[in-house]
């Protein structure tokens, strides 16, 4: 196993799920209880010293009992290594800890999960949709059982009557 | 040009003499400088891009001077796919531009959505403003943008300026 792992897996071997390594990218996977717990951890830890949150995004395995898996890449600057942290969501409990308070760079990415795949992050200071408008109400569409096709916009311009 | 037409050759030193009618003088100084603003969206905007450059020369048709405000031009390309979320920017520019305007759409997804049938993409920019050319390719060449604005040309050529646009045509 990967050192970075191996210490992780030491320091909380409740939440340690499992890490993998891919042509030198380390993944672990941690249980959504002990996420937030882990990533303070990546995040202050002299040896670690991630400061630098590189992307949050989300995947969406249909077939599965936890359906939404989130994933976090964190970066350290002065330690040059990369680590990326994946925890599992289910359907009916569609939410996770926000790390807005750990890393601010997550604002924004974490607000784009939410509005493409609707998972909640609390704590979050600002949870709005980013990329789709504000009162869209269609759902999610990252989300696998959203239409690839027919949802081009068609009709509803209400702008067109805004005296503004 | 071809509409401007010289009287009799001057070649005493006397000035000519030159009659036509006010509403082609002025059509014709509206389309020999048309401002467009600079509008592109996505990939199309390259082809406009090129347009510009010395390479193919827009400036040749007098459509050269692409400027950053939609209160300083009259002709907007709309040059890619166009977004829910810009769509109301688009109006709200369409808005700004002072009479008289022109819009062209440029390449199929400003036209129609293209392939993009999907949640994020308006189908047909035309659904919020009214489009006077539109330009097909994907994206279309610098060529195909002249032959629309010749076209667009040809069309404020038939422009009424001083008299009411006739609407439908009656049949006697």
């Amino acid at each position: 196993m990967h050192p970075i792992a191996e210490k992780i897996q030491g320091r909380f071997p409740e939440g340690f799920l499992s890490s993998n390594e891919w042509r030198g990218d380390l993944a672990i996977s941690v249980k959504r209880e002990s996420l937030h717990d882990v990533c303070a951890y990546i995040r202050k830890d002299p040896e670690l010293d991630c400061d630098y949150m590189v992307h949050v995004s989300s995947v969406d395995w249909p077939d599965d009992a936890e359906r939404f898996e989130v994933v976090y890449e964190v970066y350290s600057i002065r330690k040059r290594h990369r680590i990326r942290i994946k925890t599992r969501v289910p359907e009916n409990d569609c939410q996770v800890d926000s790390m807005v308070d750990l890393w601010m760079g997550a604002d924004f990415m974490e607000r784009e999960v939410f509005d493409m795949m609707g998972i909640r992050f609390n704590h979050h200071p600002d949870l709005r949709r980013i990329l789709m408008p504000d009162d869209y109400t269609e759902g999610y569409p990252l989300r696998k059982d959203f239409p690839v096709q027919g949802k081009g916009w068609r009709d509803t311009f209400e702008f067109l009557n805004d005296p503004n | 040009m071809g509409l401007i037409q010289i009287g009799p050759p001057a070649k005493d030193g006397e000035l000519g003499v030159m009659t036509l009618s006010l509403e082609k003088v002025v059509n014709w100084a509206r389309k020999g400088s048309l401002w467009p603003m600079t509008f592109g969206l996505a990939c199309c905007a390259i082809e406009m891009i090129a347009a510009v450059s010395s390479r193919y020369d827009i400036d040749r048709y007098g459509a050269g001077v692409f400027r950053a405000s939609p209160r300083q031009s009259d002709l907007m390309i709309v040059a890619g796919t166009v977004c829910r979320r810009m769509a109301p920017v688009i109006r709200k520019i369409y808005d700004q531009m002072p009479e008289p305007k022109y819009v062209i759409s440029m390449g199929s997804c400003a036209t129609s959505g293209n392939i993009y049938d999907s949640y994020s993409v308006v189908q047909g920019v035309d659904r919020f403003v009214p489009v006077d050319i539109y330009v097909p390719g994907c994206p279309p060449t610098p060529e195909a943008l002249f032959d629309g604005i010749l076209k667009l040309q040809d069309r404020i050529m038939q422009k009424r300026v001083f008299t009411k646009q006739p609407e439908q045509v009656r049949m006697t």
